[in-house]
């Protein structure tokens, strides 16, 4: 009887350790479930955020994104063909380009040192080779386009500046830095060259903001 | 096979079209006035011209000179309105030599654009084409004479 009573005790303990972990696990399985149920889709806050808040200015998100924009605008692969002078820079030091090279009044080169003289369509293979675009030009003497030895607040006005910045407004400004197929040559660099410190779709990205977010200059 | 055309005539090359036309040039056709310098477009020792602007042939694929016309050193001395190696012998440009088709096919170049260079236009035209025995100054003597030259017909002074 004594054997039968103890059976009986260590069957229920059995019973409630098997209904406590049942319980647990359920809990966390739930909690999980819930949890993917209330998360709200990404592409659906980024709608979101498109339709109602870009067009609502913020001065501090606007130069944030500025900011972030700025690290590739100075980059050697995009400054070296904004250059303050009529000659192209090079590599990633941007020193004046070998061979002399000049600007011309197109932005593509002089006489017999034209910019497709030496730059093929794509990039030519091996180290210290010329990197390549079917265009590849830096802006034409009438409207240089200058980035190098700019803040953050000068090269935001030049680019906002329709007198400096080939007649862009907001949209054609978008359009050029995310479609341009020079500017894409920026994220192919040639061997041996530094990459921009993100990608063109994350770029594109913060230089949206700061114009749909009121295009705010940055402080300095 | 690729079709390419040089100095006005039409050839079949047995080429890759990502052969440097360089290569097709010397070593597949025997155009051999084209130099090869140092193969990364730094000397100008290989420029010809595609479509009349002075490519580093290099560097240039044979892919991009299909449909175009290509003139090489050779198809410019029979150019009768060049008159570029006339004033070269004129004023005894070469050293060793070794660059100077280059530089001729450069300073082609200048002319067409420019048929009254100043020095300054010379030295920003011809500064991708590198001369080791620093025949510089004569090369600049030789543009002048050969710009008059074509100014005046022809007429050597």
């Amino acid at each position: 009887m004594a054997q039968s009573t103890k059976n009986q005790i260590i069957n229920t303990k059995k019973a409630i350790y098997l209904l406590l972990g049942i319980t647990a696990i359920s809990s966390v399985v739930v909690s999980f479930r819930t949890d993917a149920y209330n998360r709200v889709p990404e592409e659906t806050t980024m709608a979101r955020f498109t339709a109602a808040e870009a067009a609502e200015p913020d001065s501090i998100v606007s130069k944030k994104a500025f900011l972030q924009a700025y690290k590739v605008l100075m980059h050697p692969r995009c400054m070296n063909c904004h250059p303050v002078g009529d000659r192209p820079l090079q590599g990633d030091d941007s020193h004046i380009h070998t061979m002399n090279v000049q600007r011309g009044k197109d932005g593509k080169g002089l006489y017999a040192m034209k910019c497709s003289n030496c730059h093929q369509p794509q990039n030519t293979p091996g180290l210290h080779m010329p990197p390549g675009n079917p265009d590849w030009h830096l802006p034409p003497a009438d409207m240089k386009m200058v980035f190098q030895g700019k803040s953050p607040r000068e090269l935001a006005q030049t680019m906002l500046n329709k007198n400096e910045n080939g007649h862009k407004d907001h949209e054609a400004l978008i359009e050029h830095v995310a479609k341009d197929s020079l500017v894409g040559s920026g994220w192919n660099p040639a061997e041996g060259l530094a990459h921009l410190p993100m990608s063109r779709a994350e770029f594109v990205k913060h230089f949206k903001t700061w114009l749909d977010k009121g295009a705010y200059l940055p402080d300095k | 096979m690729v079709k390419l055309k040089i100095n006005q005539k039409e050839y079949s090359v047995d080429a890759s079209p990502d052969m440097p036309l360089l290569w097709a040039l010397r070593d597949v056709l025997g155009l051999t006035g084209t130099k090869f310098g140092c193969g990364m477009a730094q000397c100008g020792a290989c420029t010809v011209h595609l479509d009349r602007e002075a490519v580093r042939s290099c560097v240039t694929l044979v892919s991009r000179a299909v449909g175009k016309e290509v003139t090489t050193i050779e198809g410019l001395s029979a150019d009768p309105t060049n008159y570029l190696q006339k004033a070269w012998l004129e004023v005894d440009v070469p050293q060793c030599g070794y660059c100077q088709s280059g530089q001729i096919m450069s300073a082609a170049v200048l002319l067409r654009e420019n048929p009254n260079p100043t020095d300054e236009d010379i030295d920003t035209a011809m500064s991708g084409n590198i001369c080791r025995c620093g025949t510089y100054p004569r090369i600049r003597k030789a543009i002048h004479l050969a710009a008059q030259m074509q100014r005046e017909g022809g007429k050597v002074q």
